[in-house]
């Protein structure tokens, strides 16, 4: 199954912008979390403690901000600039999870933007390609 | 025939399987460290995965080499001697070494463990190649990115050491096992460090209507709006040179040898390399399928062998600066 070349129609943006977003970047933060505790994301939470990130979903107008302290990923509601912003349309985040597309392709073809402290970008990318989905139920849907 | 060894990247297990699953017959991995040159923050095999990651290409009867391919620094050489104790406690198929003490360290501590010569060894010409196979016994020797095919052939002729060559990935200025060019940025270089442009010295700057990147604080490039960018390193910079502004040194460019296997086939090169550890495990999925299907197709249809536009496509997407090239081996003025 290949993620189709969709994006957010503007008019359901507009509307997405105005809703909070916390809901949404408090379900990323459980899922991480549950991802680290089950030993299916490998993160050395020392490098990322103390670390603000945005994701910027770019077509949806939605921004989930989020940071870490030395144990798990907790909301972020402070204001200011993140460490990190990576900022793409849904449907590429969902390629460069799903392992559809890899991060570099996107860049280099200007629809992934990193932002910020770029070794901490590095990390935040080699982490998420050494989660190893065959260990998990997601496999199936990730592209072979 | 026998079709040339297809050797495929992995910066991490999943990366690894991916090549595997994919078609390699061989893949190459390196240690959270600097004694391979793709030392990035979060990338590369510790004990663990590296043994997992052997065990997976054994059991489905396919090869792995560790590359431990940096100049060791004086004062730290117990590191690079620990990372072939290592490999050899691994007990991967080979190691890929570029420095001759190492080389050197490796048969003495290790006389059973097969050595291939980096290609940041810097072998151009058999006398080279044949001089590390008197000297250490080695079995393989991966060609720098400089030489015509017809060069390549003449290596071949000359020494019974296997020879392997690039097939596919990014390309710099290629004067590998040399380049200090990073180090006039950063302070760091691929051969000492085991990274040209490192991470913590990369800034992207997104201005009203350009994309910078600096490195070291030097500005480096500006994208324009939607125009393809590359990897942040020197050599592929933009720079103001007598009032043009343009790539000075080397543009953002990918190899892709697919048009001539079947003379890299036939002059008998024994492996093909793909770069790009520092790539997902996306990346070596497409790749590493791409040219499978190439490399069988060749060996069958020899010079009836035609790039199909599928592959052509597939591997164009992934290449940096979405441009790609036959780079040396194909030089019509020589």
């Amino acid at each position: 199954m290949r993620v189709p070349e969709l994006t957010v129609p503007t008019r359901l943006a507009r509307l997405l912008g105005r809703l909070p977003a916390t809901p949404p970047a408090w379900l990323l933060v459980t899922s991480l979390n549950q991802l680290v505790k089950r030993g299916v994301l490998p993160a050395d939470m020392e490098l990322l403690a103390e670390r603000r990130f945005e994701v910027r979903l770019v077509d949806a107008g939605v921004s989930l901000r989020f940071a870490a302290d030395s144990r798990r990923f907790i909301l972020d509601r402070q204001p200011g600039e993140p460490d990190l912003r990576l900022s793409a349309n849904v449907a590429d985040f969902a390629r460069m999870m799903l392992r559809e597309e890899d991060p570099d392709t996107l860049f280099f073809n200007r629809k992934l933007s990193i932002e910020g402290d770029t070794e901490l970008g590095l990390i935040v990318k080699n982490l998420l390609d050494s989660v190893d989905w065959h260990e998990t139920p997601l496999a199936r849907f990730m592209a072979s | 025939m026998t079709l040339p060894e297809l050797v495929c990247p992995a910066g991490s297990l999943p990366a690894l399987k991916a090549a595997v699953d994919n078609g390699a017959d061989t893949v190459y991995i390196g240690l959270k460290n600097d004694t391979n040159a793709r030392n990035f923050a979060g990338l590369n095999f510790d004990d663990k995965s590296a043994r997992s990651g052997i065990d997976y290409a054994r059991a489905r009867g396919r090869k792995v080499l560790m590359a431990i391919n940096t100049y060791a620094q004086g004062g730290n050489v117990s590191r690079w001697h620990r990372a072939i104790d290592e490999a050899a406690d691994l007990g991967v198929d080979a190691v890929i070494l570029a420095d001759l003490g190492l080389m050197d360290y490796a048969v003495r501590r290790h006389p059973d463990l097969r050595l291939h010569l980096s290609v940041q060894g810097s072998a151009t010409n058999y006398e080279a190649v044949n001089l590390a196979r008197e000297l250490f016994g080695i079995r393989r020797a991966v060609l720098p990115r400089v030489l015509t095919l017809d060069q390549v052939r003449h290596v071949i002729e000359h020494t019974d050491v296997e020879i392997e060559v690039f097939g596919f990935g990014s390309l710099c200025v290629m004067v590998e096992g040399r380049c200090l060019l990073s180090s006039y940025a950063t302070g760091e270089s691929p051969n000492t460090h085991g990274v040209c442009s490192p991470a913590k010295h990369v800034r992207w700057e997104h201005g009203e209507t350009s994309l910078d990147a600096r490195l070291g604080g030097v500005l480096i490039d500006q994208y324009g709006k939607d125009e393809p960018a590359g990897y942040p390193t020197l050599c592929k910079g933009r720079f103001a040179v007598q009032g043009d502004t343009y790539y000075a040194l080397e543009e953002p460019t990918s190899l892709n040898v697919m048009a001539m296997l079947p003379q890299i086939i036939d002059i008998g090169v024994a492996a093909i390399k793909v770069e790009g550890r520092q790539r997902s495990p996306a990346y070596v999925s497409q790749v590493t399928r791409t040219l499978r299907a190439a490399l069988d197709a060749a060996g069958r249809e020899a010079q009836r062998f035609s790039v199909r536009p599928a592959w052509q496509q597939e591997l164009g997407k992934l290449s940096e600066g979405q441009q790609q090239t036959l780079g040396a081996y194909n030089r019509p003025w020589k």
